[in-house]
């Protein structure tokens, strides 16, 4: 065994060194788990979770690299095997680093810890840390350790291979049901953070003709100039967000950009589709390199921010909500904030993203460790930025931006007295206090945890960039920095989408295959866009503000992917007939397979009418059937129209439970069939020592 | 200085792979040890290439959503 494969520290210092951070990274997370009742600094938490990844990365990661994967740093990878100077090209592993975050790193684990604030800052927090070193690193770094062996295949081809092609089509049915979702989930954040708000609503619109300048300009005028293009799209962004403010403080100006969120949506799901029929040079591209550089600029801004203000976490350590109560989603801790906080902890999207590029351009097998878990425990330190943004501002505050009006109110005053009621003592010049220090009307029932990061994030920025008088311009800059790259997403989903319709319908009609038809485009496109409209539109007219409904679903979702991605590398180790290892995949798997069953058989069949969609249809249902109205339905076609959607969403669970449980089924056999084989059984390539040894 | 440009050069790198545009010199070397006498793309035909396959999707690509 060479020393690169040494688990345990060979020498003194090494040894001092890691008994340190563990002592340190202890006592962090001792403090900050068992503080009651006074406020804390965040500096505990960004301390405890820094130990925690690097123990986790040295050890953990290093024993799955090297002892149950058995990575083989000179074993040919496909970026040498089949280079092509293209799409396999051996890459300096920190520049792929680079592009394997940009392509983890979205709207998720920045949305989810802020949902899931509500029980407090510690559940959130435990499950980011456990959630990541024991399941979401662990997949992403195997999923991409089998791809590597693959030549670079994709999740839904490996599944195929080594599982059948039953689990591949079910995997893939998965697939479409996420993307559908999460597009309706993400558009909905958007709407949310925008409806009544002019001076948000001036700069996201702003950045389609800025998207659109910059795609010709890179295409026409100085053609393939990444640089310049991005240059001036800052630029053109940055005029945009201030003359904004001038926007929502004239009252002409105003009224063109003033919304409501049904409108937003119809907005949305229009520009969805013609985003995702325009050539990709134009809008899609233009608008990707401005949110990726953005993203990457913005996170490691709030990184530096959080280090410098070292802001006090004011949200208690539990709250009341642990129980099932709360006002931002339904359920009790146990399974629901496991599916809440889904990216940053572990996320079935990352599979197909280390399935994607990412593999054909590795170096060699090793840096599955740095590149796979080592970009994973990133991403989860930027779920914890985003708890510690979320915990940093008032909780009275909190609950008024993340409770739906049919709970709190639309005045001040009632928010006020409510969520005073719960024993977070706020008062409405509070509450409009914080809404004009940010240049908005109101900030009641903005959910979705996009405006609650914005407020966070303007509260730190504030306090080391500008002062108070900046507040207003981070909050916005917050606002379009993530929707911005929700709309990235919602363009490429819906084409993603569209691809996957396409191929399904076109086992029944073989030319609808043709992607390259314009007609088949845009009939795709409109079935796409159609689909999670509908979701979306339902959550905004939905009186419980569609977050409630809707993240719930989507938390299902993707950790059902990550559950049937955790099934395939258990599969793959029993076939590999290295079983001995398989615990560091069955262990998150097992978790996972009972969360998101125990999730989605809750969602579905709970008696309890707040949780369970079925109990929810009968509840309407019989009222109507009474001749009733129940609140918040206004009229008796609206009592339909929620029967109607619980079914719906009621049935969408009850596939989630079959997909999972399907692929659970499948797993098994494949393993009895493993272990009944003497020899390993798993289809790889590139047994070939890499010449000239290791790298 | 050239420490300054050399950085440089990897702050670039990154960032072009960060929007899925890899090393062009790289490519360009590919070309020439291995397919000497064959036709090599100029850097804008190699951008526009690599842009069009990043947002292609088919079934071995689907670009994460989340």
């Amino acid at each position: 065994m060479n020393d690169a494969a040494a688990i345990v520290p060979t020498t003194v210092q090494g040894k001092l060194l890691w008994a340190v951070v563990a002592a340190v990274g202890a006592i962090s997370l001792g403090v900050f788990a068992l503080n009651r009742g006074e406020a804390i600094s965040a500096s505990w938490l960004v301390v405890a979770a820094v130990c925690v990844y690097l123990i986790a990365y040295r050890f953990y990661a290093r024993f799955i690299a090297y002892r149950a994967l058995g990575a083989d740093a000179t074993r040919q990878t496909p970026a040498y095997r089949r280079n092509d100077g293209l799409d396999y090209v051996p890459t300096n592993r920190y520049v792929l680093f680079g592009h394997h975050f940009a392509a983890i790193a979205g709207a998720g684990p920045l949305v989810g810890p802020v949902l899931a604030a509500q029980m407090g800052y510690l559940p959130g927090t435990l499950w980011l840390l456990a959630g990541v070193v024991f399941a979401g690193a662990v997949q992403d770094m195997t999923v991409l350790f089998l791809s590597t062996r693959r030549d670079g295949r994709s999740l839904g081809e490996i599944i195929r291979a080594e599982m059948g092609p039953a689990p591949g089509t079910i995997a893939g049915i998965g697939v479409l049901l996420i993307c559908i979702i999460i597009l309706a989930v993400l558009a909905l954040v958007v709407v949310n953070a925008l409806k009544g708000s002019p001076w948000g609503t001036f700069t996201v619109f702003c950045t389609i003709p800025i998207a659109l300048i910059m795609g010709v300009y890179g295409r026409y005028v100085r053609p393939a100039r990444v640089g310049e293009m991005s240059a001036i799209g800052a630029v053109f962004l940055i005029v945009a967000l201030l003359y904004g403010r001038t926007v929502a403080e004239t009252p002409q100006l105003a009224a063109l950009f003033t919304f409501s969120g049904p409108s937003l949506a119809l907005i949305i799901i229009g520009y969805g589709y013609v985003a995702s029929v325009l050539p990709v040079w134009l809008l899609l591209a233009p608008r990707d390199y401005l949110s990726t550089f953005m993203k990457i600029g913005t996170v490691g801004l709030l990184a530096i921010g959080i280090l410098l203000v070292r802001p006090e976490l004011q949200m208690p350590a539990l709250t009341q909500f642990t129980d099932g109560t709360g006002p931002v989603w339904a359920g009790s801790l146990f399974p629901f904030l496991f599916i809440t906080i889904a990216c940053g902890a572990v996320s079935g999207w990352h599979a197909l993203i280390s399935s994607g590029t990412t593999p054909k351009m590795i170096e060699n097998e090793a840096q599955v460790q740095f590149i796979g878990y080592g970009a994973m425990l990133m991403e989860s330190f930027v779920g914890v930025m985003a708890m510690i943004a979320a915990c940093a501002i008032h909780p009275g505050a909190y609950f008024a931006m993340n409770s739906a009006a049919a709970v709190i109110g639309t005045t001040a005053t009632q928010a006020a007295a409510t969520i005073s009621s719960w024993g977070f003592v706020v008062t409405p010049d509070a509450l409009a206090q914080i809404a004009q220090d940010v240049g908005e009307k109101t900030i009641l029932s903005r959910t979705g945890g996009a405006p609650t990061l914005a407020v966070g994030m303007a509260q730190i920025l504030a306090q080391f960039l500008g002062g108070k008088s900046m507040m207003a311009i981070w909050y916005h800059f917050a606002i379009l920095f993530e929707a911005l790259f929700i709309l990235t997403t919602v363009d490429a989903g819906t084409r993603v989408c569209r691809f996957m319709i396409q191929d399904l319908v076109g086992n029944a009609i073989p030319t609808f295959r043709e992607t390259k038809s314009w007609a088949n485009n845009l009939v795709g496109s409109a079935i796409s866009c159609a689909m999670w409209g509908y979701f979306l539109y339902v959550g905004i007219i939905d009186p419980f503000g569609g977050i409630w409904t809707l993240w719930p679903l989507f938390g299902t979702a993707n950790q059902m992917l990550a559950a049937i991605a955790l099934m395939l590398c258990t599969v793959v180790l029993f076939k590999m007939k290295r079983q001995q290892y398989a615990w560091v995949t069955v262990v998150p798997a097992t978790w996972l397979v009972v969360c998101t069953v125990s999730a989605g058989f809750e969602k579905a069949f709970s008696s309890n009418p707040a949780v369970g969609f079925f109990a929810h249809a009968t509840k309407f249902g019989s009222a109507a059937a009474a001749g009733e109205v129940l609140a918040p339905a206004k009229t008796l076609g609206d009592m339909t129209r929620i029967v109607f959607n619980d079914n719906l969403d009621a049935m969408l669970a009850v596939v989630f439970i079959v997909v999972v449980l399907s692929t659970l089924a499948y797993a098994l056999i494949s393993i009895r069939k493993a272990l009944a084989v003497p020899t390993s059984t798993t289809q790889e390539m590139g047994a070939v020592a890499l010449a000239g040894g290791t790298r | 200085m050239n420490k300054l440009r050399i950085a440089y050069g990897w702050a670039q790198r990154a960032a072009r792979m960060m929007i899925g545009i890899p090393d062009y010199e790289t490519y360009v070397q590919h070309r020439k040890t291995f397919h000497p006498n064959e036709s090599i793309m100029s850097y804008e035909e190699f951008f526009f290439e690599r842009q069009s396959v990043r947002y292609t999707v088919s079934r071995d690509r689907m670009k994460g959503c989340c």
